[in-house]
């Protein structure tokens, strides 16, 4: 069992490990970048529409957008040193090996998060097995997606996926609420899945709903430095991101786990 | 024979949920090590990771 466990969660961990790694820099990464550039103060976000930049309406380029925050603090820091701020922009030479070391352990780190996540997936699939459930590519999907709202989702409504710079509460805290969050919503989830009768779906969705009732910790205010629409679209796309992931990780785990099972 | 057969299936069942038990500690160790240990090095080395799939990071 321990083999066959193993077996499916190298391979559906992999397949995630790739599709999260490519997906992060295809739609995630220019949006850390970016989020830095106003933690650090490179660019500065004030109250106020652009006026007279059109492509300050466009957020998705990180340095097209970095170019038109700067210009604003020409405009309204009159002691902000504009060439200083051009500084940070990414593709300087310099930068160049840092970001590859960089970019280099976010890809090792994806690839440990998702095994680590998948063995937890598969281990799933064992607990159900000796109950007698049978596991399909289907049922896969439906596990992983299940996945993705135990550990991302649902630890997402209190915490939302921070954009760097971000203040937040206590990090024990924050860390137990998680932790929490996601035992309640996983017992929630098998209560629902897989118990019998109306009292499991009352329990199921009591445990669903108690780390949201409770509430995640969090600081009195708001203070974040960059702008609402960039923090919105990190949080969304990574969300969005790690949907695509575990679902594509619980159907290739379910598929291994149906094969091995067939012979 | 009966009750061979039965003792069998249930030291079946005990080893099939301690492989279970292992498996998802091994998993949860690795996620706890790279989503949320705050060692200096590991923290730097997963920053972006650990923005991106929602752990509480800092």
């Amino acid at each position: 069992m321990f083999q066959k466990m193993l077996t499916g969660a190298i391979g559906a961990g992999a397949a995630a490990w790739l599709l999260a790694a490519v997906l992060h820099f295809a739609f995630v990464q220019e949006y850390i970048l970016l989020g830095e550039e106003y933690e650090t103060g490179a660019a500065v976000h004030y109250a106020g529409v652009a006026h007279d930049e059109a492509q300050a309406a466009e957020p998705a380029v990180a340095d097209s957008d970095m170019a038109a925050a700067n210009d604003h603090d020409h405009d309204e820091a009159a002691s902000e040193d504009g060439a200083t701020a051009h500084d940070h922009s990414h593709g300087d030479a310099g930068d160049e090996g840092s970001a590859l070391t960089r970019n280099f352990w976010t890809v090792v780190f994806f690839g440990l998060v998702y095994v680590g996540y998948a063995m937890v997936l598969v281990a799933g699939f064992g607990l159900a097995s000796a109950y007698g459930k049978v596991i399909t590519a289907r049922e896969g999907i439906l596990w992983g997606i299940a996945g993705f709202a135990v550990f991302q989702l649902a630890p997402a409504m209190g915490l939302a996926p921070e954009l760097p710079g971000t203040m937040a509460a206590d990090l024990g805290d924050r860390q137990l609420w998680w932790w929490g969050t996601a035992l309640a919503t996983a017992l929630g989830l098998a209560s629902i899945a897989y118990g019998r009768g109306v009292a499991a779906l009352v329990v199921g969705v009591a445990l669903l709903a108690a780390p949201h009732v409770i509430g995640a910790p969090e600081l009195e205010g708001f203070s974040g430095v960059a702008p609402p629409e960039v923090s919105a679209a990190f949080a969304a796309r990574a969300l969005g991101v790690a949907l695509a992931v575990w679902a594509l990780m619980g159907w290739v785990a379910g598929h291994l786990w149906s094969r091995e099972a067939a012979r | 024979m009966m009750m061979t057969i039965t003792k069998t299936r249930a030291s079946e069942k005990t080893t099939t949920l301690l492989s279970v038990l292992g498996m998802a500690l091994l998993g949860l160790t690795i996620v706890v090590a790279a989503g949320h240990a705050q060692s200096a090095t590991l923290h730097d080395a997963a920053h972006d990771v650990r923005h991106a799939t929602g752990f509480p990071c800092h």
